[in-house]
């Protein structure tokens, strides 16, 4: 990651966390730069919500420090740290009107009451609930909810927000709908955003920065960009989307064989020895039938067609490569012919920029 | 019978047995004791309905003193456990983990024992020779011949005893409904965990206080076998004047006329105590 501890908003440094003998978080070191969205991604138990207990003070780390704006607040309980957290199933005060739980944050830190529910509605109307203000949490729906914790939250102008699966209890059009309205009020107040999530969807839509977790590491942190094309582990690859992964051996400068044999040109090989997987996008690959002419310079392998499914937008193949991997093509349906039936033996055809090498685990 | 009457008559059927039972055991007899408190009369002629409203004014000008009593023990009783009575509560539904339940059912344990037999346990408890007196004693917290028994110490002790139980389940049954994620999300808005106890755990408890007190002060006010058993006359409650009005002088309606008064004396409490916390509060803090 490019940001240095210094203008790095949040910054962990070899965090670990041991709930008896179960290492959620291991040894970890990441820094979030300031103003940025950034997704911590991964399936559950991989550490990503006890990595922002910690950063919130609700966890104590096992080892390591935690800061916050280049000072250490490891030792500080969550109330003395300048971050707000929206949680999972929102936490809203059913005893306190919307504005009142709103408006909790900013009486704690004595700002008069008047002032502080100026201020609440203030930040109601930013998530469009300002004519709520009076109503119970009870008497709201869902997706108001959600809203009204990131309200409650914002309205503190902290130096990061922490959101924890902040959608994941919503429908999915109201969750597309709250992504982009997240997206556009963290653009809006500027103040860093830390996600959590396992969906790589809402990760990808949202963030700037996304890391992906696994047994309490960062496995790869980069742009969505970065991380779809250019995944380093096999985690990684399968995790974004549809990977097609390939055994192989790295036989050369950029080349590689697959362990049938078939000859590849890899660019991203370099500094990988030995057994490794190769792996391509299946929107990558175009499919020309067995025996017409490929393009030069072309990576190529030959399969069969097990099924062919017309999605509208594209059609999803998938092949018995000559190997024995099934793998998945989308083919965009850009001028309507028809698709090629079951059964047909095709060449698989991808530029060699495309392909992405990782390490055997 | 068409099914629209029947979906009528079917919410009366279900609350037919238990309204039945309200009218018979609780409805006729509080008519009846109503008209016995108007009675006059005495135990060998037998009791008329003359209408003695003077039956009130006496009850009430003859035993202030137990009826001020009355109130003043069960109110420090009650205070005494809500103050007991809540950190056990508190621990059992916060912090107790796989001890909650063995905690539950040592307060209601002194349930499997009578009433009367507990409080005459107390009695060996506070007795002159026993442990209590005589750490007391040594501690200098008592003269060398000073009591426990026979005071109004003895008294509250035993009722708040007593009636912990009541306090401690309810307000054990408001703290366990709280999501402790409340309590974080009060601490991430910069609440030290004292303001978050005041400003998210009290309010959130408060039906559980609310219903606890009046578990508590009711049938403490109605008391009569603690100041029977652990007090003198001079600790005697409105309860022991009922009662020996009742089955020992007969004095019918006088007796009802007490139990009336006190009844009276308890509803304007309960109201009082309300608006104090707030109906509002009640109601909804629960949801």
């Amino acid at each position: 990651m490019a940001a240095t501890q210094a203008e790095a908003d949040i910054h962990l440094d070899g965090v670990s966390k041991r709930f008896g003998d179960m290492t959620a978080v291991d040894d970890l070191t990441m820094s979030i730069p300031r103003g940025s969205f950034f997704a911590m991604l991964g399936p559950s138990g991989c550490g990503k919500t006890t990595t922002l207990r910690m950063i919130g003070g609700f966890e104590d780390p096992s080892e390591g420090k935690v800061f916050l704006g280049g000072s250490e607040v490891t030792q500080l309980p969550p109330y003395k740290r300048d971050v707000n957290t929206v949680f999972q199933s929102y936490a809203l005060f059913p005893h306190l009107s919307v504005e009142r739980n709103v408006a909790f944050g900013l009486e704690r830190k004595k700002v008069g009451k008047a002032e502080a529910l100026k201020r609440a509605n203030e930040a109601l109307e930013l998530v469009q609930l300002g004519h709520l203000g009076k109503r119970k949490p009870a008497q709201l729906s869902g997706g108001q909810q959600q809203r009204v914790a990131l309200a409650r939250a914002l309205v503190n102008r902290p130096r990061a927000l922490l959101l924890d699966e902040p959608l994941g209890a919503l429908d999915l059009r109201l969750r597309k709908q709250l992504q982009i309205e997240l997206k556009r009020i963290q653009q809006d107040v500027g103040i860093t955003f830390v996600h959590v999530t396992h969906d790589q969807e809402e990760a990808m839509s949202m963030a700037d920065t996304i890391a992906v977790m696994n047994g309490g590491r960062i496995e790869q942190a980069g742009s969505a960009t970065e991380l779809y094309e250019r995944p380093r582990t096999a985690f990684v690859a399968n995790f974004l989307g549809i990977s097609n992964l390939i055994e192989a051996k790295v036989t050369g400068d950029q080349r590689v064989a697959t362990h049938d044999g078939v000859a590849l040109h890899a660019p991203e090989c370099a500094g990988l020895i030995g057994d490794v997987q190769i792996g391509v996008r299946p929107e990558k690959i175009t499919l020309i039938l067995d025996g017409e002419p490929v393009p030069d310079g072309s990576n190529v392998l030959r399969g069969k067609i097990l099924v062919a499914a017309f999605l509208g937008v594209s059609i999803q193949y998938v092949i018995q490569a000559a190997g024995g991997e099934e793998l998945t093509v989308f083919a965009q349906n850009t001028d309507g012919t028809e698709a090629f039936g079951a059964g047909r033996e095709v060449q698989l055809v991808w530029k060699p920029e495309h392909t992405f090498v990782v390490q055997r685990g | 019978m068409s099914l629209q009457r029947r979906r009528k008559l079917l919410p009366w059927l279900f609350i037919g047995p238990g309204l039945l039972w309200l009218l018979i055991f609780f409805l006729y007899p509080l008519l009846n004791q109503a008209s016995v408190s108007l009675m006059s009369g005495n135990p060998e002629q037998g009791y008329d309905l003359t209408w003695t409203f003077s039956n009130y004014w006496d009850a009430i000008s003859e035993y202030k003193e137990q009826f001020g009593r009355s109130i003043l023990y069960a109110g420090i009783s009650t205070v005494l456990c809500l103050i007991i009575g809540f950190p056990l509560a508190y621990f059992a539904a916060f912090h107790a983990g796989r001890w909650k339940n063995l905690i539950l059912l040592l307060i209601i344990l002194p349930f499997f024992m009578s009433y009367v037999l507990r409080t005459v346990a107390w009695q060996l408890i506070l007795s002159d020779d026993g442990t209590v007196v005589s750490v007391f004693r040594t501690l200098g917290l008592l003269s060398d011949d000073g009591r426990l028994l026979a005071s109004s110490t003895a008294v509250i002790a035993g009722i708040t005893y007593n009636f912990l139980p009541f306090m401690a389940l309810p307000l054990y049954v408001a703290l366990e409904k709280i999501d402790p994620r409340l309590l974080e999300a009060a601490t991430d808005l910069y609440a030290s965990r004292a303001t978050a106890f005041r400003k998210v755990t009290v309010p959130l408890a408060l039906p559980g206080i609310f219903a606890g007190s009046l578990l508590t002060f009711i049938p403490a006010c109605g008391d009569f076998i603690n100041a029977a058993l652990l007090g003198t006359p001079q600790q005697y409650m409105i309860g022991n004047v009922i009662q020996s009005k009742f089955l020992n002088i007969l004095d019918y309606p006088q007796a009802a006329a007490l139990s009336f008064t006190l009844m009276l004396f308890i509803l304007v409490g309960i109201f009082l105590y309300a608006r104090l916390l707030g109906a509002r509060n009640l109601t909804q803090a629960a949801v």
